[in-house]
């Protein structure tokens, strides 16, 4: 899974928490209180109902795992939170309900998310990446200048990604690992208040898995963060709660444990084949 | 300090100096070339303006623009419309209507007398087209290839109204034998000059224009927005607008060269707005490099040039010989002419000065 090539050649690269800080804000920031909310959310195509009767809520400072076996409707409950498909039912990020806006326009609102396949643009460099993460509030005619200086944003958030020092390189060249924190970067840059992240440690080494997970307990603190996920081991460390879909439905949802001794989802999902999968 | 160091960074040193070069070059042209070849590079000149905004908006911004013969037809007939009415003199109506039409001039020609509004309008009818089409399409996430086929349907659209309406647009024969450009006698060889600088002024001020752009935060947008659309708006843009003004500042400069053409080639016709000049424009860009500042630029007038001297020699060879080139570029070196000299440099060793 993991691609150790490229990452042996490339200086080493470590999450800064502390860098973090900078960019979430203090711990006053934090009874501010965001949450996602879902309710009834049903998503069809061409008769094939992937999603229905989804009910959700996530609060600030609850790290959410989703789980559930392929074709679940993880990634479509994403897809429809952040209008790239059609739903019905209700969906609202404090209070901004956000169904039948457009893509774009639910970024806005302060929700971002990451893919399944790291989707950086390639082409341009780390800074120029992060820049435009950091850019959708900027007026379309300081768009035709130059970028002045490295907005602060953005280097905190190189620091906090650890990739200050690949700054100027193209993304493209990134190892796996680091076009993954590089995404997180820019969800930070983006100053996105709920997070949506499609399986954000596939493919990590474990030491980049275990620096992640302290970064996403670092940001789940203060913002909104739902995070699909199939490593078990992960989500055991990480997880303050977690959802199981089945089928598009909700199947379960609580602590780890509540999770992992419910039998419903033993049966579905939980039980020793995947515990085998693991080792 | 810092001001310093990216005045001498490479980049910029290289593209100044090009620049520079360039400039000169085009300086040098009329001491050497004879009036008849200045007014052909001329004519060149102006249809590299179209591939300048092709670089951009198909180099850049990834819109396989198949059919700028539409704008650079527009910026040419409109010109040709309001030199038409200026050598027909105050009230008066041009010869060819009194040939052909009612003898009577159009309402929706009135507005191309004046100077001043028939400027305005060459780079407002355009720019607003382009607008509405771009957003109209764009919006609709209408891309690639959907997009090319589109494009190129409205050249051919436009070509067919025009030919069809002979008592107001002159039809296949197109609109021709002006006397006067803003005033100046277009049989006198210092105005042709004047006309071949204007020109080449005009393609400097867009090959800048370019470079702002993609040196830019809009260009690195619009780098971002090619390679990964949908990642572009899950960070809050809107994606369309981003393509709609690669696409309306591309069609600026098609209608700005077309506008050139015409007093310098003294014709404008169907023949130059449809479907073949408008892939012509196309492969100019692809042979020099659609992703570099200057390959479409140089591409485009090597193409032009070609085509003449080939044509000179072998009458029908030309169609050939481009639908042959054009192959070869693509399948051997899809970057262009301009990516041999970053695949030279490459092999050189380390440390010599490019």
């Amino acid at each position: 899974m993991s691609e150790m090539s490229s990452t042996e050649q490339q200086p080493e690269t470590e999450i800064d928490l502390a860098a973090a800080e900078a960019l979430l804000g203090t711990d006053a920031d934090r009874f501010k209180h965001d949450y996602l909310e879902v309710r009834g959310l049903r998503v069809e195509f061409d008769g094939f109902v992937a999603v229905r009767d989804v009910d959700l809520t996530v609060t600030q400072g609850d790290l959410r795992f989703l789980i559930g076996p392929n074709g679940a409707g993880k990634t479509t409950l994403i897809d429809a939170v952040t209008g790239l498909v059609r739903a019905t039912g209700s969906v609202s990020f404090g209070r901004t309900a956000l169904l039948g806006r457009s893509t774009h326009r639910i970024a806005r609102a302060g929700v971002g998310r990451t893919f399944q396949t790291a989707s950086v643009f390639e082409e341009l460099t780390v800074l120029q990446n992060l820049d435009i993460a950091a850019g959708a509030r900027r007026a379309p005619l300081t768009l035709l200048r130059r970028r002045p200086a490295t907005p602060e944003a953005v280097e905190h958030a190189l620091e906090t990604v650890g990739l200050t020092a690949l700054r100027d390189v193209p993304a493209g060249v990134l190892a796996h690992g680091q076009k993954q924190w590089l995404e997180i970067g820019m969800l930070l840059v983006q100053d996105a208040h709920l997070l949506l992240l499609d399986e954000p440690v596939a493919g990590m080494t474990q030491a980049e898995r275990e620096e992640t997970g302290q970064l996403l307990r670092r940001i789940g603190s203060q913002r909104v963060v739902v995070v699909v996920e199939h490593d078990m081991e992960f989500l055991r460390s990480f997880a303050d709660s977690v959802t199981v879909m089945h089928q598009g439905r909700v199947l379960a949802e609580g602590t780890v444990n509540e999770v992992q001794n419910d039998p419903a989802v033993v049966e579905v999902y939980l039980g020793a084949p995947t515990q085998g999968d693991l080792a | 300090m810092t001001v310093l160091t990216t005045l001498l960074r490479p980049g910029r040193t290289r593209t100044l100096a090009a620049f520079g070069l360039a400039a000169v070059l085009l300086l040098l042209a009329p001491l050497v070339l004879s009036p008849f070849r200045l007014d052909l590079l001329a004519k060149f000149l102006c249809l590299a303006m179209v591939a300048v905004g092709i670089g951009l908006a198909w180099g850049r911004g990834g819109l396989l623009t198949l059919g700028q013969g539409v704008y650079f037809g527009l910026g040419a007939y409109l010109m040709a419309m309001h030199l038409k009415l200026a050598d027909a003199g105050p009230g008066g109506v041009p010869d060819f209507m009194l040939l052909y039409g009612t003898g009577q001039v159009p309402g929706w020609w009135e507005p191309l007398r004046s100077p001043v509004s028939a400027i305005l309008l060459i780079l407002v009818v355009p720019a607003a087209l382009a607008a509405l089409l771009g957003w109209a399409v764009f919006t609709r996430r209408v891309r690639g290839a959907y997009f090319a086929i589109l494009s190129q349907a409205l050249a051919a659209a436009f070509a067919i109204l025009l030919i069809g309406q002979q008592q107001t647009t002159g039809g296949t024969n197109g609109l021709n034998g002006f006397r006067a450009f803003f005033g100046y006698d277009l049989a006198d060889p210092v105005n042709k000059q004047m006309l071949y600088l204007i020109a080449a002024a005009v393609l400097l001020l867009m090959v800048a224009i370019v470079r702002q752009l993609t040196v830019s935060r809009f260009g690195e947008l619009l780098v971002a927005v090619r390679d990964q659309e949908d990642r572009v708006r899950f960070l809050g843009y809107d994606p369309a607008a981003v393509k709609v003004v690669a696409y309306v500042v591309a069609a600026v400069m098609a209608a700005v060269g077309g506008a050139l053409f015409v007093p310098i080639a003294g014709i404008v016709s169907p023949a130059d707005v449809g479907v073949v000049p408008s892939i012509g424009f196309l492969i100019g860009v692809a042979i020099g490099g659609r992703a570099t500042l200057l390959g479409p630029v140089l591409g485009s007038i090597a193409v032009s040039w070609a085509q003449t001297s080939i044509s000179e020699q072998f009458p029908s060879g030309w169609i050939y010989f481009q639908g042959a080139l054009f192959i070869l570029v693509i399948a051997f070196l899809p970057g262009g002419l301009a990516s041999v000299a970053g695949k030279l440099r490459r092999r050189a060793p380390e440390g010599s000065p490019a």
